[in-house]
């Protein structure tokens, strides 16, 4: 059957069809059309940039590891080994600690507590990463240098991950300073995540007799799992495509060791270094392929963090002011 | 069983215990970090620091005046570039974004948050830098733009989204066309919230030292040209804590309080705002 012909200008009215609501429409959207592009000339200009390099090289690229301006040849293992490798020793100091101050903040702290507490945290996230950089040099790595490095040496120090010589700008500072940064997005995420577990969670295990411990670790947790699981992910985005901090603490040397305490090199602080000395093409391509890799990398982690906490926390925001 | 009961109470008083303590030192990092800075930065900052410029390698004293006026134009502008962007896409989003392109946008927004500022940075060098032959203050603030639209964009479609409905109808309902709701009603309503958000961007880019590395490339000099190179505090900090003298670290330490202290205060004057608005909404 014909639809009725509904009478025309009456709903062209409530619709808003007028010409203001039209071009306040077409503006928005414009505006908002342009994030798209955005990511895209941005992945298109990466891609171009680093064609060169890519033609040359192949997917070696990605696993040899000399790194030579002069006979221009590139590979860029080390940088990635580095990157991962700070990433992941940052998350193994970082997510504990961030965990456990989402855990407290909602679970045990006391009321008048929290609040200050949380803003406190999220203050190191207000810190740029030029003076967390600057800390890092003339603080953190002298404390390594007196008060941590010497006990681990002395119980640990026949492993490979402890051998050499410990001149301070290393593995160990870039990531334990990576921690201290991550911090504030992990817990802030979580904190959002554990605050989403419904009470009926707690009250259930409290009911069965659980102690608080118990009701948080059996109850609670696993009920965030993904979100958690999400924030943590969130955190490792950070942490690969962190750049000034890094590049003043981790020595920017190109080479793949097993040692925490040897100087190492990530792929953002390979660009921050090397990019306005880049003086051949090719040079200048091998960067921009990095930047490639490093972006798609980064991407793909956000994309998969973002999927988990919208698993948890549906149709909200949550996380999205921390990132 | 009363071993056992001791047992798990004795697992949840240590475990609360354990929480605590770590909430103690991430606490105690902020105040180490901040401390230091007061510490060891204080003390250079007297006048001169304001107001004059660096001083050749080896010499003392000299100031910083370049850097930080250098920090006001390239944010001020970047701000200028990304606010209405962000806010624009923010109200897109909160006002049509329910189909496939509010989808596709609220994710590439979430995707581009993540993005490290450093890819930022080479993206501004290709697009504006190469092109023009030299680098430039504006290119600097372009990528600083780059990086705070996306935060921009979800922060002010959450707080337009807590705008409660029965306004809009309202305001529908008395003949207001829909442009006008959404500027007029909405928007307002929502002000202190959006407000915020944007003292958190400028707050977030204010520290940003990647993007700038090869955009605004840093000056020794004072200038106030956006399309010639120009200092910023965190290009100062950047250069001077990686240097050799002694001079130069003093200075870093005085930047970093002062740096530290313009974000500080932004992030804290987005909170006054934010409270506001709740204390409006009781």
């Amino acid at each position: 059957m014909e639809p009725v012909a509904a009478p025309e200008p009456r709903w062209r009215a409530l619709r808003g069809t007028n010409v203001a609501d039209r071009l306040y429409r077409t503006v928005l959207t414009t505006l908002a059309v342009s994030l798209p592009l955005l990511l895209l000339s941005l992945v298109g200009e990466l891609a171009v940039s680093a064609w060169p390099a890519i033609r040359r090289f192949g997917f070696s690229f990605l696993w040899t590891s000399v790194w030579d301006p002069v006979a221009g040849i590139y590979g860029a293992a080390p940088m990635i080994f580095g990157t991962l490798a700070s990433s992941l020793l940052a998350l193994l100091i970082a997510v504990p600690l961030s965990l456990g101050v989402a855990i407290y903040l909602t679970e045990f702290a006391p009321k008048w507590l929290r609040q200050p507490v949380a803003f406190l945290v999220e203050l190191l996230a207000a810190i740029p990463s030029v003076v967390y950089g600057l800390w890092g040099i003339f603080v953190l790595i002298p404390f390594l240098r007196t008060v941590v490095v010497p006990p681990l040496r002395a119980t640990l120090g026949w492993t490979p991950f402890l051998s050499g010589v410990f001149y301070g700008n290393s593995l160990l500072a870039g990531s334990v300073i990576l921690a201290i940064m991550i911090v504030p997005y992990i817990a802030a995420v979580s904190r959002e995540v554990l605050l989403a577990v419904p009470v009926s969670q707690r009250e259930a295990a409290l009911g069965m007799g659980a102690t608080r411990w118990e009701a948080v670790w059996t109850a609670v947790v696993p009920y965030g799992r993904a979100g958690l699981i999400g924030a943590v992910i969130l955190g490792l985005g950070r942490a690969l495509g962190e750049t000034m901090a890094v590049t003043m603490l981790i020595g920017n040397r190109h080479d793949i060791g097993l040692s925490v305490l040897q100087p190492a090199y990530t792929m953002a602080a390979a660009i921050a270094n090397e990019f306005s000395e880049a003086t051949t093409d090719l040079y200048l391509s091998a960067l921009f392929e990095v930047g490639l890799i490093l972006f798609v990398v980064t991407v793909v982690v956000n994309a998969l963090a973002r999927l988990l906490i919208w698993r948890v926390a549906r149709g909200t925001a949550v996380g999205s002011r921390a990132l | 069983m009363s071993v056992r009961r001791w047992r798990r109470r004795f697992t949840s008083g240590v475990m609360t215990g354990l929480v605590a303590f770590l909430s103690f030192l991430a606490v105690l990092a902020l105040v180490l970090i901040l401390g230091d800075l007061i510490a060891r930065g204080a003390s250079s900052l007297d006048w001169s620091f304001f107001t004059k410029n660096p001083v050749p390698a080896g010499e003392s004293g000299g100031g910083v005046a370049n850097a930080i006026v250098g920090t006001g134009i390239i944010v001020g502008l970047a701000a200028l570039i990304g606010l209405p962007i962000g806010i624009g896409t923010g109200l897109y989003l909160a006002e049509y974004g329910s189909g496939r392109l509010g989808w596709i946008v609220r994710f590439v927004a979430d995707v581009l948050n993540g993005t490290p500022s450093i890819v930022v940075g080479i993206f501004a060098w290709t697009w504006l830098v190469k092109p023009m032959g030299h680098f430039s203050a504006f290119a600097g603030s372009a990528a600083l733009a780059v990086l705070m639209v996306p935060m921009l964009a979800r922060t002010t479609e959450e707080m337009v989204r807590l705008v409660p409905h029965s306004l809009r109808e309202a305001a529908l309902a008395l003949g207001y066309p829909r442009w006008r709701t959404s500027l007029r009603v909405i928007a307002r309503t929502a002000l202190a919230g959006i407000v915020t958000g944007c003292l958190v961007g400028i707050a977030r880019v204010a520290g940003e030292t990647a993007p700038l590395l090869f955009t605004a490339l840093g000056n020794l000099n004072f200038s106030t040209h956006v399309l010639e190179p120009m200092q910023t505090l965190s290009l100062q900090i950047y250069v001077y804590a990686t240097g050799p003298f002694d001079e130069w670290h003093r200075l870093a330490w005085a930047a970093a309080l002062v740096l530290m202290g313009l974000v500080l205060l932004l992030s804290l004057s987005a909170r006054w705002a934010i409270r506001q608005r709740r204390g409006a909404a009781r």
